[in-house]
Formats: structure tokens, sequence, C-alpha cells
């Protein structure tokens, strides 16, 4: 694999997630239990989609195709995805979508930080334009676990339903693959590998302002961010996302 | 409704030294959240440097019945109202 193929796989993986998860959460949109949260939920998708532009339109030019971020978006087909598994998963109840959105943003948020002092410039530039973003995302999602989690009891078993559903699917941000030690030896991102550790600390803290119990598994479901095999709900997501461009190719406007 | 949260009035600073001003309300569990719901209901379009968050129940408001005996007598004393002074342009906004 060479460096210039691997970056490429690197950036499809940073814009996939904030893509995939940023179309999960504008579902939500007009769905929401209060105006409020209907809001700033469309705000964060928002954030996603405006970081996908910047990562799948840098992978656009790292692939030497003339493909812009739209083509990357909505002409790709499951398999070629490489967003982790956990942005994928249907979002279940407010609790679980708020669950899933701390979660990554955990990792978010570490990973950009990281990346500010990557040797490209403009992995660089894109990470700190979007840590500011996501250093809000992490606040608001952070509040709301340890709100719900040491809420109600309704509340509390709704959101340790969710941790539980969801922590199988955490791992994978942290696997380490020859994109990754490409990357690393080029010192364009680190070894996700590396972030453990700070991740466990951070999320530690907030799951045990939740009241919350992290599962004794460290069993990690995988096969997004290489495109091996994602879940089945990737393909019904991408049909809804992707269906104009699919019936009306080329349709602007 | 019980469950309801409860409500709060949100003031938002334009620019620096401006005054906050009223911009609308909103619900929310806590003062925390209220400043956090006001961000993106409210200064998502760049709208402002400095929020505060006062919930509603804690203003106490004049009654609209009581507008004659409170407003009133000041209508007849023109000499009060500072119009007869000219603002150079250079003090800004006042």
């Amino acid at each position: 694999m060479t460096r210039d193929e691997a970056f490429l796989q690197f950036l499809l993986r940073m814009g996939d997630n904030t893509l995939i998860l940023g179309h999960r959460v504008s579902e939500w949109c007009g769905h929401a239990p209060v105006l409020e949260e209907d809001i700033a939920l469309a705000n964060t998708a928002l954030d996603l989609i405006g970081q996908t532009q910047m990562w799948l339109g840098l992978a656009g030019e790292v692939q030497g195709e003339g493909k812009s971020a739209d083509d990357l978006a909505f002409l790709r087909d499951v398999w070629d995805f490489r967003n982790v598994l956990l942005v994928e998963v249907p979002n279940g109840d407010f609790g679980r979508t708020l669950m899933r959105q701390f979660l990554f943003d955990a990792w978010h948020s570490i990973m950009l930080g990281r990346l500010m002092t990557s040797s490209d410039d403009r992995v660089a530039a894109i990470a700190a334009k979007a840590s500011k973003e996501v250093a809000y995302h992490l606040e608001r999602s952070g509040d709301t676990v340890v709100g719900l989690g040491d809420g109600t009891e309704e509340s509390h078993r709704r959101m340790q339903e969710a941790l539980d559903y969801l922590w199988p699917y955490v791992g994978e941000m942290f696997a380490s693959d020859e994109v990754d030690a490409e990357m690393a030896a080029a010192g364009i991102a680190p070894d996700p590998a590396s972030l453990r550790e700070e991740y466990d600390a951070l999320v530690g803290r907030v799951l045990r302002k939740a009241t919350l119990t992290i599962p004794d598994s460290r069993f990690a479901h995988k096969g997004g961010r290489n495109g091996r095999m994602h879940t089945e709900h990737l393909g019904h997501l991408l049909t809804q996302m992707q269906w104009l461009q699919r019936a009306y190719p080329g349709a602007t406007w | 409704m019980k469950n309801e949260w409860p409500l709060w009035e949100i003031f938002i600073r334009g620019q620096h030294g401006m005054s906050h001003r009223h911009v609308g309300s909103l619900h929310a569990p806590d003062a925390e959240m209220a400043i956090k719901n006001a961000r993106d209901v409210y200064t998502r379009r760049n709208e402002g440097v400095s929020i505060w968050v006062v919930e509603a129940r804690h203003i106490a408001a004049s009654s609209p019945s009581d507008k004659g005996p409170l407003y009133e007598p000041s209508e007849s004393k023109v000499y009060r109202h500072p119009t007869f002074f000219d603002i150079p342009d250079e003090v800004g906004a006042m």
C-alpha cells in the first residue's frame, strides 16, 4: 500500500464517520422530544456534515480522479464506506442517540486534538476548525448523559441499556491496521490504539458521574473502518441519503 | 403541565460595549442547559458574545393596568427629556 493509498483510506474514514453520523443525527430533525433539543441536534448534524465536506473534499483531491466530496458521499455503495459501525447503528430512543453521540464525541475530540499537530498542513487545518465544534458537541452530549443517567429511574434504565448496547461498538475506534501504521509513520495521524487510555479516563469520569456502569466485556464488533463488513443498517441509510442523486443523476438546486 | 421544564428568559449581548438584550425564551432543566440551549437556538447565526439566562418566575413585572399612574405623569414634563443637546457622532451608541 502506497502512502497516498493509505492517506486516502484515512481521509475516507474521517469523512465517512462524520457523514454517516451527521445523517443519523439529522433523522431527529422535527422529531426530537423538545424543540430546544431538536435545534441542538440539527446544529450538531450540520457541523458534522460541514466537516464531511472538508474531509471528503481532501479525499477527492488525494485520490486524483476528479471526484468531489458530493461524488464520494452520494455515488459510493455500502462496501466503499469506511466509517466505524458505531455511527451507522439506528438511533433508537433519544437516550441511545445521545449515548452514541457522547461515545463518538469523546473519541472525536481526542483524535482531532492529535490531528492538529499533523505533519500534513491540510489535515491540521481541518482538525483545528472541527475541534472547536466538537468541543461543544462533547460538552453537550456529556452533560446530557449525566443528566439522564443520574436522572429518574426510567431515564437511568434507558441510559444503562443504551450503554450496554453500544459499548461493543467502542473498540473499533481504537483498532489499528496497516493504514494506521502508515499514517503514524508519516506523522499524519496517531495510531488509534494510542488514544485509548485518554478515552477510557474521559468516558469513565463522565459515566461515573452519570451513575452508569461500563460493561465488563472488551468484545468489539468490527468491519466498518476497513469496509469488510458493515451492519445491515448502512444500506438502508444510504438508500435514503442517496436516492435523489441515484434517481436524478447530477441534479442540483 | 407538571413534567415540563421551567421557562427561561434569554438575554444576549450582540457585541462588546452593547448591553444585553432580551431575545426570547426557552425551556431547560437547569441554568447550564438553558445557556447551552440559548447558544443553539439564538446564536447560531453569529448573533452574540455573551448570554444571560434568568428563570422566568424570578422576573417581577409591572402590571399593564397600572400604566396610567406609572407612565402618564411624565408625558407632560418635557423638560426632563435630554433632547436639547447636540450629541457628537464620535460618542457612538448611547
